[in-house]
């Protein structure tokens, strides 16, 4: 479920990055992290699979939700990492702006 | 239990080795010394792909180890290490699972970079082409 989520979260995002006007959102870093972290859980799956056979598929219904959770969570994590980097880096330079104009 | 160790090991080798290309691509440039007649990728900025892949999945995976109890924010940091059984197991899956995460990471990048350059070098082709129209 973690492995699906992040995927579905890579491909969002590479999407959004295809139909970018410009690079100051800087999406690149979102898609790296996504995808990175879709191939190293795709390895974790295959290994998994590889044990329990065709069980894998059929996970108990509380692992299921424990596994989704900490899907979203990840997502949460990677978009705050995102988001901080984003404010920091500053590229469109809205920050700056708005705190130029809050000392003035 | 820390297969995400191997990845971020890579990454921490192969961000010093893009630093020095950085370095190397940066001097070329101020000596002129750069003659890449061909339209390429510079190297710094491919191996950045990768260092964002390796830095970005291993973040996320080390937070599904803390989420699991295996990363604790106290010495030794991974449980496994408390005894010797755990920690042959945990060696035995960082040379399984966490060489196979490196590996597929990097042989995804291998095949970006070679799409990336055939899409530089087919861009600057046709506007060769169309130059000469």
């Amino acid at each position: 479920m973690t492995l699906l989520i992040t995927v579905f979260a890579a491909v969002i995002t590479t999407v959004l990055w295809y139909n970018r006007k410009d690079d100051s959102m800087k999406l690149g870093i979102l898609l790296f992290m996504f995808w990175g972290a879709s191939l190293m859980w795709l390895v974790d799956a295959l290994f998994e699979y590889a044990e329990l056979k065709s069980a894998y598929f059929t996970p108990a219904l509380e692992d299921m939700i424990n596994d989704s959770f900490l899907g979203l969570s990840v997502i949460a994590l990677a978009l705050v990492i995102w988001v901080v980097r984003l404010l920091i880096t500053d590229p469109k330079g809205s920050v700056r702006a708005a705190l130029v104009r809050s000392k003035n | 239990m820390a297969c995400f160790v191997v990845s971020a090991a890579e990454a921490v080798i192969v961000t010093a080795v893009k630093k020095v290309e950085e370095k190397k691509e940066l001097k070329n440039v101020e000596n002129d010394i750069d003659k890449h007649e061909d339209v390429s990728i510079p190297w710094s900025r491919k191996m950045g792909w990768l260092t964002k892949m390796l830095w970005g999945g291993s973040a996320l995976l080390a937070f599904e180890h803390v989420w699991h109890g295996e990363v604790v924010p106290w010495f030794p940091f991974l449980t496994a290490m408390s005894n010797a059984e755990d920690a042959a197991e945990m060696f035995h899956e960082m040379a399984t699972v966490g060489v196979g995460m490196a590996s597929l990471i990097t042989v995804v990048w291998i095949g970006m970079c070679a799409v990336a350059d055939a899409i530089v070098k087919r861009s600057a082709k046709e506007a060769v082409e169309k130059a000469t129209m």
